[in-house]
């Protein structure tokens, strides 16, 4: 990132002298630094109100609620993990957080079932298959509604903030359909150690 | 089709707002005190990202200033059109992956150069929510037990993104189209 960064920046500014455009350059570096705190000011309000009843959602049990419809599907996407291990009930809770969008509960329960995961690694160092999946459907946004997103819509003025929902809905669904076939199916690709093979 | 995704759009906030604290009283939860503790998260999470958004900002607004967003769009329009990409929204295929906070920028940019309400404002909201920080993810999760070897993790996560952007405009278009 701080490489791609400096780049953009970097080749603006040749750009810019290429052009003879060094003084709308400047002045665009103080617009565009005044307008972000702006925009981000601007989230505030609908970012509080979404965080707060998440909050409620939260205390109220939801995350369990949806825990306990998300338990059948994750058995059957990590077979190979038993039901009954702790490690099971960890990414049920972390996928459920995820859902509603809280991120702040998912990642300690994430990173609670990658070391319950890594008790069943016999390979210390290399990722198992459920391992792999299980990060994948974390890099899969997983959450229904995108507060951010509607936030930053609302403060700039979106005549309907909320309108994307249904769509991201859609190609959230897409992302994540995405990221377990793709674990799935490259798995053989990836070959783990023998089991055999000592250290 | 269309009509469903609008509707979804439209009754899901506030839905949502009548119906957990709804839920949340019956389970006998203090509403009120929880909404405001998390209230106060959520302005310290606006807050926590002006860096970034300001960092990204100003870099795209460097970009366009300068005339190499234009430069950059005129070379690559035969390809960009045809796959539905306006270019202000081509910075966020590229660091999408890579930071949350750079991608929040982009959003906030396009939002605020292009408006929210046309096709680029609406398809980079539908990209940021359907795609995920997946180098990110990838080093705080494999990296809290000590994983060198990702194996089919990154490309997974990869290629999760890359659905989410081609759904993202192939949705977006048959939606607002």
């Amino acid at each position: 990132m701080s490489f791609i960064w400096v780049a953009l920046v970097a080749i603006s500014v040749v750009v810019a002298a290429v052009n003879g455009r060094m003084g709308a350059l400047t002045a665009a570096i103080a617009t565009s630094a005044q307008g972000a705190v702006t925009l981000s000011l601007g989230l505030v309000g609908v970012m509080a109100l979404w965080l707060g009843l998440m909050r409620v959602a939260e205390e109220a049990g939801l995350v369990r609620l949806l825990a306990r419809a998300a338990r059948p599907l994750l058995r059957r996407l990590f077979p190979e993990v038993p039901p009954e291990h702790p490690a099971m009930g960890a990414m049920v809770m972390n996928v459920a957080a995820n859902v509603l969008g809280l991120g702040n509960a998912a990642t300690p329960f994430g990173l609670e079932a990658m070391r319950l995961l890594e008790e069943l690694n016999p390979h210390r160092g290399t990722a198992t298959d459920a391992q792999a999946l299980f990060c994948a459907l974390n890099t899969a946004s997983l959450q229904l509604l995108p507060a951010t997103v509607i936030a930053l819509r609302a403060a700039t003025g979106a005549r309907n903030p909320a309108d994307v929902i249904g769509p991201t809905l859609l190609a959230t669904a897409c992302a994540a359909t995405t990221a377990v076939l793709s674990a799935k199916l490259l798995s053989r690709l990836y070959p783990r150690p023998q089991p055999t093979g000592g250290a | 089709m269309r009509h469903a995704l609008e509707l979804a759009s439209v009754w899901a906030v506030p839905l949502l707002l009548a119906g957990i604290p709804l839920y949340a009283l019956c389970r006998k939860v203090k509403v009120y005190p929880a909404f405001v503790e998390g209230a106060r998260s959520g302005f310290e999470t606006a807050v926590r990202i002006i860096p970034p958004l300001v960092a990204i900002v100003v870099a795209l607004g460097m970009l366009k200033a300068s005339g190499t967003m234009d430069a950059v769009a005129a070379l690559l329009a035969p390809v960009t059109t045809r796959l539905g990409l306006p270019a202000p929204v081509l910075p966020m295929i590229l660091v999408r992956p890579l930071s949350g906070g750079a991608a929040l920028g982009v959003v906030g940019d396009v939002l605020r150069s292009e408006g929210p309400d046309g096709y680029a404002g609406r398809l980079v909201s539908v990209m940021a929510g359907s795609t995920e920080t997946t180098f990110y993810v990838l080093a705080v999760y494999m990296g809290a037990v000590g994983i060198t070897r990702y194996r089919q993790a990154l490309p997974a996560g990869l290629l999760a993104d890359l659905a989410g952007f081609c759904a993202s405009v192939l949705v977006v278009r048959a939606v607002f189209g």
